[in-house]
């Protein structure tokens, strides 16, 4: 059983890692070009909440909501490569997911823009959302990461 | 507080992920931006701002309307009034479809300082419809029997001419003999001699001309303009151009309106110098099918993809046509081709080169169009150095064996299936196209052009444009001479099409080369047998 505590808790780390790699790439890439904008994938969403992605992309919000999905990117991929917060960083994580899913929601009959490969209902956005979900469920920060030091320095100044 | 080796391992292995995450993803953006800004500043494009216009002060232009079908419909909209039932029609479209925006754009188009004044229809009720849509207390519009009522009457100022081709030529005439400026629809005329008889008429007159190829506005074939002016092409050899579509209504099959009769129709105003048939609803409504009062694809839509190009390059008028097709796809009774190709050779022009000097000269322009099928295709530069795609939006891609940009391919700055510039001003907008036939005139930029990411129609660009030198002075984009251009070698593709045979130019005398035992005006009206008969030749 210990064993296969091991093994669980290797994948889920090898998941958390990958997860944030993905990520902190996004929001850096974006991050050193001034030119990105979220303009364009705002613009054409699609599905039961599009009026809400189309309030964003006013001139006065646009900026903000630039910036606040870079940063979110990035709290994600340093919470989750590092392995410290990693519940804050799921939480962040899914609730971005939930966005994007829902802005571009792979639903019968809406039109399927600039996606690789066939869904329905179910893509990687939502697939990636409920692996943050597991990375909240079982945190391996402790297991792999710096939670590992910030546990043993609490276990440190008990004894 | 002890950590053990084994602890910080633990603890402080994601660093060296993180880092080389970032690294990886700040070279990548980095590095394409300072490739991509190394090419831009070598390339030296500059995007084009929208052209100022002076203002149009003073009293309201007087306008007279000449022709209130489809597209009378439309310049009269581009000069600022729309009918009650086109907006009730556009404002249930946007009740459908939320990015159907074109009450929303007509409703925030400039106003300009214009008074309708007369109308002149052939059809009572699209007179009337003019009337009721237009007329007001303070502004009574008066319907004019006959083209020559109006311009006579001394209450317009200037006319916008909507009409079948037959009529384009003797109705400019007119307006400009009496000084009264003239807006008129492509193709410019219907024959040869009529393009000279313009020609000298817009010379003498005082009046502005302008020809309604509105595209002269859009922003991207002035930005595509500097692009070949740059030599970033090199010596370009061949346009393909291309006219797809595959609806009644791109094939010219107009609705047939329900009230149209000898009744309210004045038909022998209609035929005017046509020949005399009798009354033929299918004639009147759908009159672009028929040489004796349209020019098919040659006149119709070639026209609009000379004068794109012509507008780029000034490359003017071809040494020699050769045309060819047939009616394949409409055997509905119209006698102008529905499939034609056609060849412009420009054998002196060039568009500069960056190979040894006198290698490179001449240039092909390639028309290919179908009124049976509907596929996409863009209109392509081919130049020694890069490929450019012309439309709303531009796209150069460097070709992989050009010479000007030889050592940037080799040390993989640039890649040939990579494009080098892209120019979008729609980039930030999102449209709604309604038709199959407005998303061809969309694609090709002639329905309206972007300022800072605002979509503007460009036929109302193209109308302030002619009101402003009406009222400051100045030049059109599209007069007289680009007119002629356009004219003569639309006309020499339709001569070539019904002859058979190659038609040349004379660039010295201006004039077409002669071809024994053929009068071309003859042919060009003539809507069969103008196959050479035995009593014409000699």
């Amino acid at each position: 059983m210990n064993l296969n505590q091991n093994k669980l808790k290797a994948s889920v780390t090898l998941l958390r890692i990958f997860i944030g790699w993905h990520f902190l790439f996004e929001g850096v890439v974006k991050m050193y070009n001034p030119e990105w904008t979220s303009f364009g994938y705002l613009a054409t969403a699609q599905g039961p909440f599009d009026w809400f992605f189309a309030m964003l992309i006013g001139d006065a919000t646009i900026g903000w909501v630039n910036t606040l999905n870079i940063i979110a990117l990035m709290l994600v991929g340093f919470t989750f490569t590092l392995g410290i917060f990693e519940r804050v960083g799921a939480i962040v994580g899914a609730g971005l997911l939930a966005m994007y899913f829902l802005a571009h929601p792979p639903f019968p009959g809406l039109t399927q823009m600039n996606v690789e490969g066939s869904y329905w209902i179910v893509n990687k956005n939502l697939i990636e959302l409920v692996a943050c979900i597991v990375i909240y469920q079982l945190p391996t920060g402790s297991y792999f990461g710096l939670d590992h030091l910030r546990k043993n320095k609490l276990k440190t100044q008990e004894q | 507080m002890k950590w053990t080796r084994r602890d910080l391992l633990i603890g402080l292995g994601g660093l060296p992920i993180l880092g080389a995450v970032w690294w990886a993803g700040a070279a990548s953006s980095v590095g394409s931006r300072k490739k991509r800004s190394e090419i831009l500043e070598q390339l030296n494009i500059k995007p084009s701002l929208p052209p100022a216009v002076p203002g149009i002060g003073g009293e309201p232009v007087r306008i007279g309307v000449i022709g209130f079908g489809i597209r009378g419909e439309q310049l009269t909209r581009a000069l600022g009034f729309a009918t009650d039932e086109w907006k009730e029609e556009m404002r249930l479209a946007a009740e459908e479809d939320p990015n159907n925006k074109r009450l929303e754009d007509f409703e925030s188009q400039e106003p300009l300082n214009v008074k309708l004044v007369g109308i002149c229809d052939v059809f009572d009720v699209r007179a009337e419809k003019f009337i009721n849509s237009f007329s007001t207390d303070d502004n009574k519009i008066k319907r004019y029997v006959t083209y020559k009522d109006m311009i006579q009457s001394g209450d317009v100022d200037a006319v916008v001419i909507a009409t079948p081709d037959h009529w384009h030529a003797p109705m400019s005439i007119e307006a400009l003999n009496n000084n009264v400026h003239v807006y008129v629809e492509k193709p410019m005329t219907h024959t040869v001699g009529e393009t000279y008889t313009l020609r000298e008429a817009a010379e003498k007159s005082d009046a502005v001309f302008a020809v309604g190829h509105q595209h002269r506005q859009t922003l991207s074939f002035s930005t595509a303009r500097d692009i070949v002016e740059k030599g970033t092409l090199g010596h370009v050899s061949l346009i393909q151009t291309n006219t797809n579509r595959n609806d009644d209504n791109g094939a010219w099959n107009y609705d047939i309106h329900e009230k149209a009769s000898p009744e309210t129709i004045d038909w022998e105003q209609f035929l005017g110098s046509a020949p005399k048939v009798p009354f033929n609803k299918n004639h009147f409504f759908r009159w672009r099918k028929w040489w004796a009062y349209g020019s098919g694809l040659s006149g119709d839509l070639l026209t609009h993809d000379y004068d794109r190009l012509n507008c780029v390059l000034n490359m003017g008028i071809p040494t020699s046509v050769s045309a060819s097709g047939g009616i394949y796809t409409h055997n509905d009774g119209r006698n102008v081709p529905d499939v034609i190709q056609v060849n412009m050779e420009f054998p002196d022009f060039s568009t500069g080169s960056s190979q040894t000097k006198g290698k490179e000269k001449g240039m092909t322009f390639c028309y290919s169009a179908t009124l049976g099928n509907g596929f996409n295709r863009p209109t392509i530069l081919m130049g020694h150095d890069a490929t450019m795609e012309l439309g709303n939006r531009l796209t150069v891609w460097p070709d992989s064996a050009s010479t000007r940009y030889a050592d940037m391919l080799e040390a993989e700055k640039m890649l040939p299936n990579v494009p080098i510039y892209q120019y979008d001003p729609a980039a930030t907008a999102t449209d709604a196209v309604s038709s199959a036939t407005s998303q061809y005139f969309a694609d090709k930029g002639l329905m309206w052009t972007y300022i800072d990411g605002v979509r503007v129609d460009s036929t109302f660009l193209h109308m302030r444009e002619w009101l402003s030198v009406i009222k400051n002075g100045g030049n059109v984009s599209c007069g007289i001479k680009e007119g002629f251009d356009e004219a003569i070698s639309a006309h020499m593709a339709g001569l070539s099409w019904k002859l058979g045979r190659k038609i040349e130019w004379d660039a010295p005398s201006q004039t077409l080369k002669p071809i024994e035992g053929i009068d071309f005006d003859q042919v060009l009206l003539a809507n069969e047998n103008w196959n050479i008969q035995p009593e014409m030749v000699g």
